[in-house]
Order: C-alpha cells, then structure tokens, then sequence
C-alpha cells in the first residue's frame, strides 16, 4: 500500500541523502576500496572501552541529568579553557547530546521561526540543510570555491543576507573539502555576524584533526561566544562515532532552549557513552594524537598520488578527506562516482552529495590503512588511462 | 628521520614511493636517508613478525632469569657477550631487581632448550644461577596482537 500522500509535506520536500545509492553498489561488490567513508578506521583506543566496561560492572546504567552528567561537562568545561581560554560554565552553557548530529538539530529548532533564513556555506556535511528545513527555516546555499580553497568570505555572503537572515552555519575543518579557516578569514565572518547581528552554529567537529597548524575556535573569537552555539563531539577525535556523544556549548538562553527539546526528545545522552567521554577527555589525547599523525601521513600520500594523477586538487588542512576536481576528466562527479566504482571497485562520495558546489569534485576519505590508500590510487590512476570519456 | 624510522618500524614494507610521497621528499632523498641509518647502525635489520604455530612449527621459547657475578673491569658485559654469541640466544637484557641478565632462548623442545641452559649457559663462569620459565602462548608481540579479532566493521560509504 502506497501511503506517502500521508506523509508530512516538509519531510517529502527533502531530498533523501546523495550517498544512499553508493552504499548499496558497494555494499554488494567484492573487492572494494572504499574511500567513501566518514568515519576514522582506528576503533576507540582501549582505555575509553575499558572504563565503560567497569562502569557497566559497578552498575552504572541509569538515566543522567538531562544536560549530561556534571563530571563530563566540566571536563568539557575544562578542554575549552585549557584549549582555546574560553570559560563556559558547565552548569549552564553546556549541554551533551546523542552526537554532535543531535546538537546540530536542537541549535537549529533553537532558534529559528517559520520563513527565517539560514545562511550555509557549501560543499558542507549533508545535514545542515535538512536540519534547517525540519525546523522550518529556509536553507541558503552559498557556494565556495577551490580557487579560495573552500573558505567562506563575507564578500560571497553578503549578496545573500536578507531581512529575514538569522543564521549562519559553518563547518570547519570542512566535511568534505578538508577546508580549514584561518583566524583572519574567521575574524571577517565575525565581523559579518555582527554587522547583520547573526548567530552563528559552529560545528568543529574536526577540530582536532588539523594538520601544520591549530584549530581556531569560532567561539574564542572576541565577543564571538554570545553569539555562537558551538558544536562538537568526540566521534571523530576519538574515533567513536558509533557511541553517539557530542556536545553544545552557548549563551544560557540558547542552551536552555536546546535542553527544554532535549529533555523532552532526547531526555539525555546513553550513560555509558557519557562515561567513555569523560575518560576520552582525562586520558585520550596521546591516542588522539597518535590517530592525527597517522591521518597526516596518510593525508600527504594522497595528495601527492593526486597530483602526480594530474587532477586539480588542493591541499587539505584538516578532517580526514580529500576532495580533488575531477572535471578535466568529462565525467560529472556522479558518473565519475559510478564508472569508478563499476571498472575498479574504488567507492568514493559524488561531491554533489555535499552541495551543488560539489559539482565537478569528488570526496575521499583517506581514514584508511596506506597500503590501501595505494591501491586505490592506482586504481584510480588505472581508471583515468584507460577509461576517457 | 623519526617519523622514517617510526614508519619503517612499523611496515618495514612500505615503499620508498609511499615514503616520499608522505615525507614530501624524493625517492632518491628517501633511499639515501636509509642507506646512511643501516650504515650508522641505526636501523639494525628488517624482520617480519610470524605466527610460527598459525605456520605450524612447535618452538619452545623460554625465558631464563640468570645472577652473575660481576667481573673486575668489565662488569656483566663480557659475561653478556659470551651468552648474546649463542645462536639459539634470541635477546639477552642487563636488569635491575632480583636478576641480572634476561635471555630468551628459542630450542626445538623443551629437552633442547633445558639441555643448552644445564650444558652450555650455567656452566659459564660467573653465572652463578638461572631460573628458567617456558612460554606457554603468545597473547601480543612487538605491540602486534597475534590473534585479533577486531574487523572493520563500518559502512562502506557514509557521510
């Protein structure tokens, strides 16, 4: 029985994930390299496993507070102070969700009213449009260029701001350029903010995974943290996305408002998940670093394989992809997706799938072995010979 | 030259392509690097890490705790070296605490390995006793697990 006219007409004016369709070739093809994956290959370093598993031991499965349990946010309290010398209180500024993903949809229904105007800049992760529209906000794409090498200026904004311009959604260390921002081009866009009086929704998910320099917080920025609801998490740092524990940090009010959906959607992030958290914050960072210089290892083979291949490609400075132009191959970047993976059984993620500025690009995910690394490359550089369009 | 070295470590495998691509130098750079480490001895060998019993070989490996009496002048090396110049001697540790030598052995059966301690390594001047304890199962090895069991486990494309 049919009964999609019974479903709600803003879930139907979403279009589903670009990504969906790769999945399922792959996921019936032998041999495949895949670079199309978003998440880190190293599983979660020992000491965060084993001090969930004693916490499971002493019987440690209750429900939390619904803002988390205060051990975790003041050590997430502490990270930002110690970090970037910004000072939340963990008591009122911090919230802990069911990932950075959960984050990015409480900020959204935060804040926004029906009609109000979301500014994204793109290729970006896929939910940040989604999650504007399921909260009734209108998405505006704004493209970014390789030339720029994927970062946002006020200049390619300011055409876009309209009354009814609330919002302004960054993501970097970009997923999936592997754009990082500097702290002048981060100082513009706070002085954009202000000028338009904007709230900014940071997702720094990455920010741990930079390579040659340091991850510039939106929020440390002068008077940028009133403004801005940080998003962060500990999937990719600590490579444990499938534990679902992230963060908010913000003014009171906003995450106040975050918590009044939380508790009731949400009620609080798995316990256990919690707990891993913490122990990532008092004891990871030297795994964490381990997995950083490792990704850049991996990160320079990469892109030298990609240049010596010829494509127009540039360096990534941060998160773990790679997203090299493919349009001096006549492919568009769907087809260069499907022809790859059909003739040499390399996945890799359509660029598209990331935004109309995707176009033309394709997304790598170098957070595999490099012995693999290698191989999909010569496949790659085997497909390119011998498969011109 | 560390991270050359962290990485030849590692995969003793990886190629000198890879190694140049990653350590933004040229393969001629890269070969010469490792040239001048064998010759100062730095790199010392390259070996590969083998699950002998997954190949089927039934060694003995037996650790032996040995006390010495040190000697004038030389001190516990000369005794060491007589020791480290046997073949079927794997590793051999000065240590601090109740012992003074830590040496691996590996024999073909445990007659073997006991054999070469009672004849050849207690009769040894200045070894004034061993304790000899035998490997029963290799768990983990050079910070290898040798038998793991964790597969990768994600989704072949996601987000």
């Amino acid at each position: 029985m049919n009964r999609s006219d019974k479903l709600s007409n803003t879930v139907n004016s979403i279009a589903p994930s670009g990504i969906r369709k790769f999945f399922d070739i792959a996921a019936k093809m032998e041999n495949v390299i895949s670079l199309g994956v978003g998440e880190p290959d190293f599983v979660t370093p020992w000491t965060i496993r084993e001090s969930c598993i004693y916490g499971l031991e002493r019987g440690r499965t209750s429900y939390t507070a619904n803002r988390g349990t205060p051990e975790l946010r003041e050590e997430i309290s502490n990270y930002y102070k110690r970090r970037h010398e910004l000072n939340y209180n963990p008591d009122t500024e911090i919230l802990v969700t069911v990932g950075a993903s959960e984050a990015m949809d409480l900020a959204v229904r935060a804040v926004i009213n029906p009609g109000d105007e979301v500014l994204i800049p793109e290729p970006c992760y896929v939910s940040y449009q989604a999650c504007a529209i399921l909260a009734g906000g209108v998405p505006v794409p704004v493209s970014t260029k390789i030339e720029n090498e994927f970062r946002i200026t006020p200049e390619e904004l300011e055409p876009f701001v309209t009354p009814k311009t609330k919002v302004l959604i960054i993501g970097y260390p970009n997923n999936p350029t592997g754009a990082i921002m500097t702290r002048e081009d981060l100082l513009k866009i706070a002085d954009f903010a202000e000028k338009h009086d904007l709230i900014v929704i940071s997702d720094e998910i990455y920010g741990e995974l930079t390579y040659g320099g340091t991850h510039e917080c939106f929020a440390a920025l002068p008077e940028m943290k009133d403004r801005t609801i940080l998003l962060n998490g500990f999937s990719k740092a600590y490579a444990m996305t499938g534990w679902r524990i992230g963060y908010a940090a913000g003014n009171p009010d906003f995450i106040g408002a975050m918590t009044k959906i939380h508790q009731y959607t949400m009620l609080c992030a798995p316990i256990t998940a919690q707990m891993g958290a913490v122990e990532a914050l008092r004891h990871g960072e030297k795994y964490m670093k381990k997995m950083v210089a490792e990704y850049d290892r991996r990160r320079k083979l990469i892109y030298d394989g990609f240049q010596k291949m010829g494509l127009k490609c540039f360096e990534p400075k941060g998160a773990f992809y790679i997203f090299p132009d493919i349009s001096s191959t006549g492919y568009t970047s769907e087809e260069f997706a499907e022809e790859l993976i059909m003739k040499e059984h390399v996945a890799l993620v359509p660029g598209t799938a990331f935004g109309k500025s995707g176009a033309g690009h394709v997304r790598c995910s170098y957070a595999t072995a490099i012995d693999k690394i290698s191989e999909a490359l010569a496949r790659i550089e085997n497909f390119l010979k011998n498969h011109k369009k | 030259m560390r991270e050359l070295l962290e990485m030849l470590e590692r995969n003793a495998r990886t190629s000198t392509g890879e190694l140049a691509s990653i350590l933004q130098k040229s393969e001629y750079e890269i070969e010469k690097d490792i040239a001048r480490l064998e010759k100062e001895k730095i790199i010392l060998s390259y070996g590969a890490l083998i699950n002998w019993e997954k190949f089927g070989d039934d060694t003995v490996t037996a650790i032996i705790e040995i006390n010495l009496t040190p000697q004038r002048e030389v001190g516990f090396d000369a005794i060491a070296e007589k020791i480290f110049r046997f073949d079927e001697v794997r590793t051999v540790y000065l240590m601090s605490g109740s012992f003074d030598l830590l040496v691996i052995i590996e024999g073909k059966s445990l007659k073997d390995v006991a054999n070469f301690v009672a004849k050849r390594l207690s009769t040894i001047e200045g070894v004034t006793q061993t304790r000899s304890h035998f490997m029963l199962k290799a768990y983990k090895k050079d910070g290898v697990i040798i038998d793991d069991e964790e597969k990768d486990g994600r989704l072949v494309v996601s987000p």
